[in-house]
């Protein structure tokens, strides 16, 4: 049964369409599967090969990896939320509570957007610790651990974005209390408020500006950062090993 | 039979002017080469597989924490009625708490703004690149200035009230002063350990501790009027 299932998929990967796609071809040679990373666009940020010590739960605590799986995740559940969401004044609550009543799955569907939201904040804060106390931001890695800066700045503003689109009390006030903070600027604080809000308060709309920096412009940007700190760990030379080399074992 | 050599054994570490090289393999000598680089394995499939079930063991977690408990969903937004305490977002709040004790300017721009910069000169800072125990070269000299620096920015924050930041302050600094008092080569594990530890490792763990500390009090023990409450009294 399993052989049959092998020899059709090796069917279908030697077929001429498919060939025409996807060209590493069939084989499970190591060849092959350089190919299979090389020759595809978004695999092709990672290097080929790595070195088997950073594979260790240890290295990483694989917290970068994590932070893109919440990232995953909240794309495909926003795209989803989108779909019921009107970002105007109050037809934007009377969404969340269509979510909670008439939408299947429609609490399940807020409650992981909210959750991992959470706990993407809190995974890029914990990589970025990891990073640090491993040493792992010297030479040659310095670029990355900036680019890595700016991207705990689009999950801050993405994550207080998104906060204020239920338009409850809990995401009115707390959008609030932080637009306070953005007039407090010397000389231009008012006008950065204005600029941020479209107005002098929270209103109808700050929330449209705020959801299209929560739906388009932040999400582009976050894509954009993540796709060049991928491709810079490997341009970098890969994970960061660890403090002292091991002297490999004569073999 | 003198068998005439075509070539003549030269003893020379110019490369450009005796391309070729003979090793002499001694009968004591292995020809064994030691491996300098490491263990590889291939991208496809080893990491991506790993990368994957990690992501895979996340996404069960939070769809099981989704299914336990709902987001948080509050009356419709009233900005003639302000809730109090009005709370920005959790990872927010230890600025926050930051603003009860300074002007706006301060903690709601000085302070952020400082960590930022901080954040992305780390890689760039010579100390840090060196990595070398802050106490392991010209101790007298960096005892007199981080104990000036330390009493200095303790008074300030005692000035205005900001015990909360104060407390985690002065543990960091008993730490790094304890540092200070190791001989390098002690016996115990932990002090051995600690006297290593360069500056940034300082300055880094009291930021750490510091953001901990004042989220933790921001989302948890203020209440109204950003008052002290427990949490499990839950006037919030």
């Amino acid at each position: 049964m399993a052989k049959t299932i092998d020899h059709l998929v090796d069917q279908v990967r030697e077929n001429r369409v498919w060939r025409s796609i996807f060209r590493s071809g069939t084989g499970d040679s190591n060849l092959h599967r350089s190919l299979f990373v090389q020759q595809n666009v978004f695999l092709h940020l990672f290097s080929i090969k790595a070195r088997k010590r950073t594979l260790e739960f240890s290295a990483t605590w694989y917290l970068g990896a994590l932070t893109f799986g919440t990232f995953l995740i909240l794309v495909i559940t926003g795209i989803l939320l989108m779909l019921y969401y009107h970002p105007s004044v109050p037809q934007a609550y009377a969404d969340m509570k269509d979510l909670q009543f008439v939408v299947s799955s429609g609490v399940f569907l807020r409650n992981l957007h909210r959750w991992s939201a959470h706990a993407m904040v809190f995974l890029v804060f914990a990589h970025m610790f990891k990073v640090f106390y491993r040493g792992a931001y010297r030479t040659p890695r310095e670029f990355n651990w900036v680019i890595g800066v700016v991207l705990l700045l689009v999950t801050l503003l993405l994550s207080y974005t998104g906060y204020l689109l239920p338009w409850d009390q809990l995401a009115f006030w707390a959008v609030t209390v932080g637009s306070n903070i953005a007039s407090a600027v010397p000389l231009m604080g008012s006008k950065i408020r204005f600029l941020l809000l479209g107005g002098t308060a929270v209103n109808a709309n700050a929330l449209l500006r705020f959801y299209v920096l929560h739906c388009v412009i932040l999400p582009l940007a976050a894509i954009l950062f993540i796709a060049i700190h991928f491709w810079r760990i490997r341009k970098d030379g890969g994970i960061y090993p660890g403090e002292s080399p091991a002297e490999g074992s004569a073999k | 039979m003198s068998d005439p050599k075509d070539f003549v054994a030269v003893v020379d570490s110019d490369a450009r002017r005796t391309p070729r090289r003979i090793a002499f393999i001694t009968k004591r000598t292995s020809p064994q080469v030691r491996v300098k680089d490491e263990d590889r394995v291939m991208t496809y499939p080893e990491v991506f597989f790993r990368a994957v079930v990690a992501i895979e063991v996340l996404a069960i977690a939070l769809v099981v924490t989704s299914l336990l408990w709902d987001a948080p969903l509050e009356g419709l937004a009233d900005p003639m009625h302000t809730p109090n305490p009005a709370k920005a977002p959790w990872y927010f709040l230890g600025l926050q708490e930051l603003l009860h004790y300074f002007p706006p300017v301060v903690a709601g721009v000085l302070i952020p703004g400082l960590v930022v910069m901080a954040l992305i000169i780390i890689p760039y800072f010579n100390i840090n690149v060196e990595a070398e125990g802050l106490w392991l070269r010209d101790k007298a000299r960096r005892l007199r200035i981080f104990g000036i620096v330390v009493v200095v920015f303790c008074i300030f924050l005692s000035v205005f009230d900001v015990w909360v930041a104060l407390v985690p302050t002065v543990i960091v600094a008993a730490f790094m002063f304890l540092a200070a008092q190791t001989d390098p080569q002690t016996a115990q594990g932990f002090r051995r350990w600690l006297v290593k530890k360069p500056l940034s490792f300082w300055i880094m763990t009291w930021f750490l501790f510091e953001l901990i500390v004042l989220t933790a009090i921001g989302t948890f023990f203020r209440g109204p009027g950003w008052s002290w409450v427990l949490p499990w009294r839950g006037s919030y």
